[in-house]
């Protein structure tokens, strides 16, 4: 194990004021540490030295849950592919190196503090229809709803956002489309999920939109800096079950206002 | 106060219904007016809350997290029991039923283990119904995996992830709710006290994460889904924000706390590698298949790289001390043979705190590739933690904390001995006994919520008028301002210790005494450091920053002093159990070749421990736990 010298440039913000940069030394980090147990060391060196610790979210630090959310360097998650924050370890870094630290920037994201931001935009986009409306207790057999297994396969592989938010951070317009994509996608491609199919659809990306997330451009950053390697092919599927469940929404309507003519 | 456990008679296979039966029954209409208050988004306070609105009461839910998602059920990984049947290997809910009470060392209480195992195949369907991606077949069902203590193949999971995707399931049924109107979420909002009227748990007083805001909140009964209390050990594979406030404020409001002392260590942890570390990571027990464990034989091979330390001078412990199971032995035999084994100084790594797990076998006679198929994704976690590829030498590996068995004390209908205050899932200590098996937890998190309390609720309801009492209440204008002057105290100490060093203290003092074996000195001493370590704390910690903004050393403090407290209670009730169990090991207590040795003539009870008002004087109330279908035995694994 060696130690490492580190030169921080650390955004600090109260809520609801600017922000800056502060430098701070990070002296004698232990190479085997994690990130987060780096700032764990940097907060309890402030601590002693009366300062005021730098806020940031975590709580499984196994890369599960999702609550850790830094850009380092310019990249959400850090630049170790298909890995969290909480689970980047100082290794990855040299002796000597500057590293910026900011919290994930989005419109949609505000500032708690410092580098914690507020995410409950995804949960409200989740409660506008990411959900299959079954009560409890009225559940058919398990086995009687068959799912083939490449199917139920996919689904696990879009159902494995942790929910971070990195792919908002590191898009240029702060778009939600895989977040959001992978959420619809993994029930609207089971057949539990079908017949709200529609109603999910446009209720998610509706509500994505009017929490002013920006819309996809197809760069494709989403997903190199996804953790949980989320494909955007999941993107392509929701664009062409928005545009079906857009256009059934037009005919019916038509088709609603034709019969209560006369 | 007796202890009525209120366990309906009768034939064990008809208790629930014959419960069920003659549970009262609230018209929809009056269900309305009820207000039910859940502390905790987990799987059981998830999919509580959800429930509960779906019947029509009124739902408050509280989460400290920024998302009632990341709650730490996310993070269980192998999968869940249930009495299907699926594989036709023989497998019953009688079998379920006996399998958990034989695992749990016959320190659970039967009744409420059978209603486990019933509730076990419902959540199945309710969980696919929801679109829980689990682990499918060629032909479309259910697939399933064979998991420790058990001899059939009943647990579902959805790939390392199933705690993850069940969670995810009750989020979603959550958020149907939400959108519905049936339930208010508060997020970034922790608990900080209960607030009792008249004897009755009406209410809870919380503080706003983001803002410092303290608040109270009343309601006609209160449901704590607040996990376990791993993180007492401060090194755990817990969650950095798992805590045991919600359930040792109530403890002191009066709910009792029973069995603390039955913590599970889970033998295949990656180990510590030095002071910075904050938690630790637990990797599949299903490595121990192929995986062999051995350490040096002789003192002299410590610190040698595993390569040039020759056959015959590995001691494969565990294959030598239980030949019938060898690798696979369960998670309390192995932990213990570790620590032993690392007690005689033959631990290998960074600080002797470690075995080889090792592949080199397996990988000789199956080839790297087919390997890296079954346990892949776990190599990799080891290599980023560790920066060591397990392909090329053995892994290091060492037991951790990882489950709390004790928990609030609760009668059949989960509610504690607080009147109108409920307790579920991990937070309360019925299901396990003294050890739980695995692919059991997420088992009862779920039964409890979606199944138990909505049925059990209730009868407590039906005896309280709706929203009789309001935060108005003279009881909640003091428990606000005793929460305001407690979060002040912590700023106003001034001291010059983090909370975290005390937080580490603790861990380490509790992780010796009363870590994976137990004896009366260790604990007598634990016993007189706690209440020290305590006053120091509250006299010298140093807490930054002010109450009314975000300010997590704030949180943290609020925690680690209940932790303080709650270590205190662990160690007597530990000092208390003169008799090896489960997850319970008295050193003084053990057969003549090292096996846990029961003592059912007079330890056969669950200990219920009472707030006297003077932590060093808790007081001790037994439920007696009685066997009428699994008779006692003696578990062994030879």
């Amino acid at each position: 194990m060696s130690l490492l010298n580190l030169q921080l440039k650390v955004w600090r913000q109260n809520q609801g004021q600017p922000g800056h940069f502060q430098d701070i030394q990070a002296r004698e980090i232990p190479d085997h540490a994690s990130f987060l147990e780096m700032m764990d060391i940097v907060n309890e060196r402030l601590i002693q030295d009366g300062g005021d610790p730098v806020a940031f979210d975590h709580d499984c630090r196994e890369g599960i849950c999702g609550m850790c959310s830094m850009t380092i360097n310019g990249i959400a998650h850090g630049p170790e592919k298909a890995t969290t924050t909480c689970q980047l370890h100082m290794r990855k870094f040299r002796d000597g190196d500057t590293i910026w630290v900011e919290p994930f920037r989005a419109k949609a994201f505000p500032v708690v503090k410092d580098l914690m931001v507020n995410r409950s935009a995804f949960d409200r986009i989740q409660q506008a229809g990411g959900f299959v409306t079954v009560r409890t207790g009225a559940a058919p057999d398990a086995n009687s709803i068959l799912v083939g297994k490449e199917v139920a396969d996919a689904a696990m592989d879009a159902a494995a956002c942790i929910g971070c938010g990195a792919c908002v951070a590191s898009c240029k317009n702060a778009s939600a489309m895989l977040f959001v994509s992978a959420k619809a996608g993994q029930l609207n491609s089971l057949p539990q999920g079908q017949p709200e199919k529609d109603r999910r659809t446009l209720g998610m990306v509706r509500q994505m939109d009017k929490e002013g997330f920006g819309n996809c451009t197809n760069q494709y950053e989403c997903e190199a800096a996804c953790p949980k390697e989320i494909s955007v092919r999941w993107i392509t599927k929701l664009n062409r079950d928005y545009a079906l469940a857009a256009a059934k929404e037009a005919f019916v309507g038509v088709q609603e206002h034709a019969e209560g003519g006369d | 106060m007796s202890l009525d456990s209120k366990t309906p008679s009768g034939p064990m296979a008809l208790r629930w219904s014959k419960h069920k039966q003659d549970s009262k029954l609230i018209n929809p209409k009056n269900k309305r007016k009820y207000t039910v208050i859940v502390v905790g988004s987990g799987l059981a306070g998830s999919s509580a809350a959800a429930t509960l609105s779906e019947l029509g009461y009124k739902v408050k839910c509280f989460c400290f997290q920024d998302s009632p998602r990341r709650a730490h059920s996310i993070a269980a990984q192998g999968g869940i029991n249930a009495a299907k049947n699926y594989q036709n290997d023989g497998d019953s809910v009688h079998r379920l039923f006996y399998d958990t009470v034989k695992g749990g060392d016959f320190r659970a209480r039967e009744s409420n283990v059978h209603r486990l195992a019933e509730e076990s195949v419902n959540i199945i369907d309710q969980c696919a119904a929801q679109g829980v991606p689990f682990a499918r077949e060629y032909g479309g069902g259910l697939a399933n995996r064979s998991f420790g203590g058990a001899q059939v193949s009943r647990t579902f999971y959805a790939r390392g992830q199933t705690g993850q995707q069940l969670l995810l399931g009750a989020y979603s049924a959550l958020n149907k709710e939400v959108a519905r109107g049936g339930v208010e979420m508060h997020t970034r909002s922790e608990m900080l006290e209960v607030v009792v009227v008249d004897g009755h748990a009406k209410g809870i007083i919380t503080r706003d994460l983001m803002t410092g805001k303290i608040e109270a909140h009343a309601a006609d009964t209160v449901l704590l889904c607040t996990g376990g209390y791993g993180n007492v050990f401060y090194l755990s594979t817990n969650a950095m924000g798992c805590n045991v406030t919600a359930t040792w404020r109530a403890h002191r409001k009066g709910a009792y706390f029973a069995n603390p002392c039955y913590t599970q260590i889970h033998p295949t942890c990656i180990p510590v590698s030095g002071d910075y570390q904050s938690k630790l990571t637990l990797m599949s027990e299903s490595l121990r298949n192929d995986g062999r464990i051995w350490v040096p034989k002789n003192t002299k091979d410590i610190g040698k790289p595993a390569a040039q330390i020759p056959e015959a001078d590995r001691d494969y412990f565990l294959e030598r001390k239980y030949p019938s199971f060898g690798n696979l032995a369960p998670r309390d035999i192995s932990s213990r043979a570790a620590k032993e084994a690392c007690d005689a100084g033959l631990g290998v790594g960074p600080g002797g705190r470690g075995v080889y797990l090792d592949f080199a076998e397996a990988i000789g006679q199956f080839g790297q590739k087919t390997i890296a198929e079954r346990y892949g994704n776990l190599f990799e976690m080891y290599e980023k933690i560790t920066g060591e590829s397990g392909y090329k030498q053995p892994m290091r590996i060492y037991p951790a904390v990882h489950y709390t068995m004790g928990g609030l004390w609760v009668d059949y209908n989960l509610m504690s001995s607080l009147p109108g205050l409920h307790v579920l899932g991990e937070a309360n200590f019925s299901d396990h006994g003294a050890n739980r098996l695995g692919a059991s937890a997420l088992m009862q998190g779920l039964a409890d919520g979606y199944f138990v309390i909505p049925t059990t609720i209730a009868p407590y309801l039906v005896t309280q008028t709706p929203g009789s009492v309001t935060t108005s209440h003279r009881e909640f204008t003091k428990a606000l301002e005793d929460a305001q002057g407690r979060t002040n105290k912590f700023l106003n100490v001034k001291g010059k210790r983090s909370v975290d060093s005390f937080h580490r203290e603790l861990g380490l003092l509790v992780w010796d005494k009363c870590g994976m074996a137990r004896d009366k000195a260790g604990l007598t001493e634990a016993l007189k450091r706690i209440p020290e370590l305590r006053e120091e704390f509250w006299s010298n910690v140093t807490v930054p920053g002010s109450s009314a903004a975000a300010n997590p050393e704030l949180e943290k403090a609020g925690r680690v002093a209940d932790f303080m407290e709650f270590a205190e209670l662990l160690c007597h009730d530990a000092l208390d159990r003169e008799e090896s169990c489960g997850g319970h090991f008295r050193s003084e207590h053990q057969y003549d070749d090292g096996e846990a040795k029961r003592d059912d003539e007079n330890y056969c009870y669950a200990a219920a421990w009472e707030h006297t008002g003077d932590l060093s004087k808790p007081k001790l109330n037994k439920e007696q736990l009685t066997f009428e279908e699994v008779h006692l035995s003696v578990r062994s694994y030879k």
